[in-house]
């Protein structure tokens, strides 16, 4: 017996030890590289200098932000964009899904698919050089149009709020096309075949059936294109030029431009606090939690 | 409707029209940059002035440096190449491990620490880039102030850019090994212990074997998602840019058709690694998680 029980002991002292070592790439991890430099940030944000080298703490950065009119603008406006290029990406991609995973059959719908997500896989870099060249004034669009006769001068196609969202569109959609099809494709055909033979119109099946199940993969998906949209850099500064005005631009300003690293810092918690927001709430509203919404986006 | 129901034939044509738009949004600046890397003019705007090879194997000789001989977007790709290399052995070693942790033992904090490993996911990539900029740089001045140290490596560069992308770019992995070993029956690696394998050789031969293909997989998208990061990359580079800030740069100062011709191999790079996992794996799982951030 006492030989079993040091095995025992020994099994279970050697179990911890593996937990320890298991342990350890996670919390250097996640302290190091997460939660210690959001504590940096947030120390950054709440202090002001005042003379150089002396700081002290204070709600300045903050203050400025709703002070300066060009702030808080740029800030309700990126979200406002991020929000309308979340409803027409959810807009885009639904018939989309719904052909993928109802119309579709076998092999075709795998096929189209596949073909939907390859362009994904392409750098945003290239995606974004792709409608620059098209949409520019000597671009192909432009281009086009005049030898169809439908402007007379080739037209500045890029720096529109227009622009900007087809880009956000572009780069959103497939975040928006994978949770509706797997939301959708779970969903039971019998189940709209019932709701057609009891007489219920395409309209009627949509709104009764086919949402409240596709809930779940709409609220993944819109939650993650927002996420992604707030936080974009690229397609906004390189398609809407200097009219952008995009506030992941302002955090860059005033970080690597301006070197005003408590300003930025304040910048990036107001984005982060809206985009936490704007997650919680649409968590809320849909009544499902976090981590499952993660695992299934 | 479905394809059980009787569909209008408006409806037919419709839903035809309408796939055929979509794929032609999607497809067409795809198009558009790979044909505009062989249009022989100095500038990648229309019209078609001939077809040409320059964009590639031009050099100073002939008046056009072409990406073959364009050392400077040449390097840029080397530099890439190392940070992708580096995050993707980070981020595999780091997410085998969280996978075992979580799926195999039972800890305090477990549910904090799991719900902590998601968030890298939904902290916009820009801000990981400043707060691990700003941490990092606090640190090197603790170093300089208290030891007299001088921390060269935690000056905006290439090992910050590697630790901000592996931030969240582990979560990924994480994420994939761990849906893998969840699925594994454990009986396996009992009936290997009753037979007198030692622990290390059931790990070695069933359970990492087991595991291949999430190990592949996920180290195929961290590879992926740290050679097309931007976001977080942006904040933290140094002076040695990789090819997504080098792109960048240019495409502000007015593209030449190199850029249409690293992007032409950039394509059929990642297009090649996307059929080749998209058949080997399930069809949605390497995709889903490709390009964020």
């Amino acid at each position: 017996m006492a030989e079993i029980s040091a095995a025992t002991s020994v099994r279970a002292w050697q179990r911890r030890l593996i937990l320890i070592l298991l342990l350890a790439p996670a919390l250097l991890w996640l302290l190091a590289l997460i939660v210690l430099p959001h504590v940096q940030l947030a120390l950054l944000s709440l202090r002001e200098r005042v003379a150089p080298h002396v700081y002290q703490p204070s709600l300045a950065q903050f203050h400025t932000f709703f002070a300066e009119p060009l702030y808080w603008q740029v800030f309700v406006r990126t979200a406002a964009l991020s929000i309308v290029a979340t409803a027409l990406t959810l807009l885009v991609a639904f018939p989309i899904a719904w052909v993928i995973t109802k119309v579709a059959r076998g092999r075709a719908s795998a096929l189209l698919f596949v073909v939907c997500l390859i362009p994904f896989w392409v750098s945003e870099t290239v995606r974004a050089l792709g409608w620059l060249i098209l949409l520019r004034e000597s671009g192909v669009l432009p281009a086009l149009l005049v030898k169809l006769g439908l402007t007379a001068m080739p037209m500045e196609l890029l720096y529109h709020d227009a622009t900007i969202l087809t880009g956000l569109v572009y780069t959103s959609l497939l975040f928006m096309v994978v949770p509706l099809v797997s939301s959708l494709e779970s969903l039971d055909n019998s189940l709209i075949e019932a709701a057609y033979d009891l007489g219920a119109n395409g309209f009627a099946t949509l709104r009764n059936i086919v949402i409240p199940h596709a809930a779940p993969g709409i609220t993944a998906g819109c939650i993650v294109v927002f996420m992604l949209t707030l936080g974009n850099y690229l397609t906004p500064n390189l398609l809407g030029g200097k009219n952008s005005q995009w506030f992941t631009e302002l955090i860059y300003t005033q970080f690597i431009v301006r070197f005003n690293w408590e300003q930025g810092a304040a910048f990036g918690f107001l984005l982060l606090g809206l985009s936490t927001g704007i997650v919680a709430l649409g968590l809320r509203l849909s009544g499902q939690r976090f981590v499952d919404v993660m695992r299934r986006s | 409707m479905i394809a059980s129901l009787p569909r209008p034939a408006w409806l037919r044509t419709a839903t035809v029209l309408y796939v055929a738009a979509f794929l032609m949004f999607l497809f067409v600046p795809l198009v558009i940059v790979g044909v505009f890397a062989f249009n022989d003019a100095s500038y990648p705007a229309p019209p078609w002035r001939g077809f040409t090879l320059d964009w590639f194997t031009g050099s100073a000789a002939t008046g056009r440096v072409g990406l073959f001989h364009d050392t400077e977007l040449l390097g840029s790709i080397g530099t890439s190449v190392i940070v992708a290399v580096w995050v993707t052995i980070l981020s595999v070693t780091v997410g085998t491990a969280n996978a075992f942790l979580m799926e195999r033992y039972r800890f305090p904090g477990k549910q904090v620490l799991s719900v902590l490993m998601l968030t890298p996911l939904v902290i916009p990539g820009v801000i990981l880039g400043i707060s691990v900029l700003s941490f990092s740089s606090r640190v090197a001045e603790l170093a300089d102030d208290l030891f007299g140290l001088d921390l060269d490596f935690l000056r905006p560069g290439l090992p910050l850019v590697v630790l901000g992308q592996f931030s969240y770019i582990a979560t990924i992995a994480t994420l994939m090994i761990s849906a893998r070993l969840k699925r594994f029956d454990q009986t396996l690696e009992e009936a290997a212990l009753n037979l007198g394998a030692s622990h290390v050789a059931v790990l070695r031969t069933i359970t990492l074997p087991y595991l291949r293909p999430a190990l592949i997989g996920s180290g195929a998208i961290a590879l992926l998602m740290s050679f097309e990061n931007f976001n977080t990359t942006l904040m933290l580079v140094g002076s040695d840019a990789p090819l997504t800030i080098m792109m960048y740069g240019r495409m502000r100062e007015g593209a030449s058709p190199v850029l249409n011709a690293v992007s032409l191999f950039l394509m059929l790079a990642s297009g090649g690694l996307a059929l080749t996992l998209m058949r080997g794996g399930s069809r949605a799982e390497p995709a889903k998680s490709a390009a964020a951030q």
